[in-house]
């Protein structure tokens, strides 16, 4: 199942990844942070959509919070006010964000760089007037309280406890897709994309329909954290989804690097940690630090803050290497 | 609908659209020398509006006085982003530039929110607030204002690129910015130059509008957004089309927020001028992709 990693020491870091992330919420280990670690499984889904769509095929979205919005509010309204069964809700809500998707697909790509980034900022923005202003169905700006749970033949999700280890589940398993997608014919046609649009599209690579297929999958995985966001929460409001949302996406995915797909957990990790545990008593500050993050990151290293740190690993391995041989 | 309710609707489109075109004349300007598209454009505006509240309240200077320093200091912060942010980063890609400018959009927009607080301001009008009477409409004194000055920039800035050297120089730079850099015109002194104007046109922008609508430190992106759509109508190509653009949105979300029907209620009003947005992008995206391929 697995594309094959580049050596045992991949194999290695991804076995002490996991058995870390294993230990974090107990209390011994790292509990009082199971929170935290919630939002960063949840946010590092959507960063690897993101990271996919801009890193691998170089095409901007300043409005992923878009798709993120639809996947919560879907399945809020599907399992609250429409007693669906909150898993079906979340399927639902997954067909439904990424049919929305592959339909605005089409007409969106005919536009490249600046145009397609404002279609995008656009878009975000459209849904974000839209969750706010159709409260009939979303609650308008005070959004929705009382969702219900995910539960697995009774066994209820309903401590972050166990959230944890269902939201990590998913997103374990996003990034273990993502990889091998990166890793196959369609991850090799996307790099081709990227490097030249009128190259790949002359040996024969469907330009418009692979950028279709890494939107698609970007949304579902928007709509899937989405979802998930909203069972953990139980709660939904449109301030989760507006402009600032989308942009720190992006600085999830620049932190990360936008081509690497594991980066996304570096990406959102550090941003949620910097939100949420660092910045939280500033207020404001923590835009104001994103806007610097933004600008250095782009302007000394546009490949992102993770890959040049393993570039530098890489660089010290080797002379390391050397010197012992 | 009556006369006066149509006059009515019309002037409150001009105003609110000459906003737009000033905002768009600054995306115009900067696009069409340096190919960037400036996500930053929106907080100049609320630079400028922000700015004169403070000078001419909290401060409590001279209207005048304020208006000038603001729009002064909102030129400034222009042209600090340009030499801080946008000349270090050399050949940097569309999407790197997209992603720089966004990041001085919410850098700027979060120092606002540190320094003003989120609550929106509300500076003192120009010359009272005394409604005149037009065709049965009544029309605020800072309406006029506000469309009086959008005349006035345009005018000065259409003069300043036919009959000056530096104007000249600009557009040239536009036009070939190999030719041009051929005959001695230093592209980089070129760029500066355009975010200077740039940023300057939307702080005077920002100090007409605000005492007209409230302002508040996060009206940038909303504005930004709308400039954008008019500065895409026009094409991205001269000054004078970007301010048609800008007139053209103010007046249809007038006159959608007027019929009142079905979805086009005022909480909408946005969604007008992005739906526009969607049109105008999707129906000229043919020939905007073969200019992003030339530029």
């Amino acid at each position: 199942m697995l594309a094959r990693l580049t050596s045992k020491w991949s194999y290695l870091a991804i076995a002490v990844l996991f058995a870390l992330l294993m230990l974090v919420p107990f209390n011994w280990f790292l509990g009082h942070y199971t929170t935290l670690a919630i939002f960063i499984g949840i946010y590092t889904i959507v960063t690897v959509g993101l990271c996919l769509l801009m890193g691998y095929t170089g095409q901007v979205s300043l409005g992923q919070a878009a798709f993120f919005g639809m996947g919560a509010y879907i399945s809020a309204i599907l399992s609250k006010t429409y007693g669906v069964n909150p898993w079906l809700a979340m399927l639902i809500a997954a067909v439904m964000t990424g049919a929305f998707a592959y339909i605005i697909g089409y007409p969106i790509f005919r536009l490249r760089g600046n145009y397609l980034a404002m279609a995008t900022l656009g878009l975000g923005l459209i849904m974000w007037v839209l969750f706010r202003e159709l409260g009939r169905f979303t609650g308008g700006p005070d959004g929705m309280t009382g969702i219900p749970s995910l539960s697995i033949a009774g066994f209820v999700f309903n401590t972050p406890f166990r959230r944890y280890f269902l939201v990590w589940f998913f997103c374990l398993a996003v990034l273990l897709i993502s990889q091998n997608i990166v890793r196959s014919r369609t991850g090799r046609a996307l790099r081709a994309i990227h490097g030249s649009e009128a190259a790949s599209e002359s040996i024969g690579i469907n330009v418009d329909q692979f950028k279709v297929k890494i939107l698609v999958l970007s949304a579902v995985y928007a709509s899937i954290a989405g979802s998930l966001l909203v069972y953990h929460l139980r709660f939904v409001s449109p301030q989760l989804f507006d402009f600032l949302a989308s942009v720190r996406l992006v600085v999830m995915a620049v932190i990360g690097g936008l081509a690497s797909v594991w980066g996304a957990i570096f990406g959102a990790g550090a941003t949620r940690i910097l939100s949420d545990e660092l910045l939280l008593r500033f207020g404001q500050w923590d835009i104001v630090v994103y806007g610097l993050i933004l600008m250095l990151v782009m302007i000394f290293m546009p490949e992102g803050l993770f890959v040049r740190l393993k570039e530098l690993y890489e660089r010290l391995r080797l002379r390391y290497k050397r010197r012992e041989a | 609908m009556s006369t006066a309710q149509f006059v009515q609707y019309l002037v409150s489109g001009v105003t609110q659209g000459s906003v737009y075109a000033l905002v768009g004349l600054g995306f115009t300007m900067i696009y069409a020398v340096t190919r960037i598209i400036n996500f930053a454009q929106g907080e100049f505006v609320m630079l400028g509006g922000m700015l004169s509240f403070t000078l001419a309240v909290s401060v409590g200077l001279p209207l005048a006085a304020a208006l000038i320093i603001a729009v002064l200091i909102a030129t400034l912060v222009g042209a600090a982003m340009y030499l801080l942010a946008i000349r270090p980063a050399k050949n940097a890609s569309v999407v790197s530039l997209i992603i720089i400018t966004i990041g001085a959009a919410i850098f700027i927009r979060g120092l606002a929110g540190v320094l003003w607080g989120v609550n929106a301001v509300h500076p003192p009008y120009f010359t009272g607030n005394n409604s005149l009477s037009f065709l049965g409409a009544f029309i605020a004194p800072q309406a006029i204002w506000i469309i009086g000055t959008m005349v006035v920039v345009t005018i000065i800035l259409h003069l300043f690129l036919t009959y000056t050297m530096v104007g000249k120089a600009l557009k040239a730079c536009a036009i070939n910015p190999m030719a041009s850099s051929l005959v001695g015109i230093n592209a980089k002194t070129m760029a500066l130059i355009a975010f200077v104007l740039a940023a300057a046109v939307g702080g005077v922008g920002g100090v007409v509008m605000a005492p007209f609508a409230f302002t508040a430190y996060d009206v940038g992106v909303m504005l930004g957004l709308k400039g954008f759509v008019a500065a895409a109508i026009g094409g991205f190509k001269s000054p004078l089309a970007a301010v048609f653009g800008g007139l053209l949105l103010g007046i249809v979300e007038s006159f959608a927020v007027a019929a009142n029907w079905g979805p086009f209620t005022s909480s909408y009003k946005d969604v007008v001028a992005l739906v526009v947005l969607m049109l105008i992008l999707l129906v000229r995206s043919g020939k905007l992709a073969e200019e992003e391929r030339a530029g």
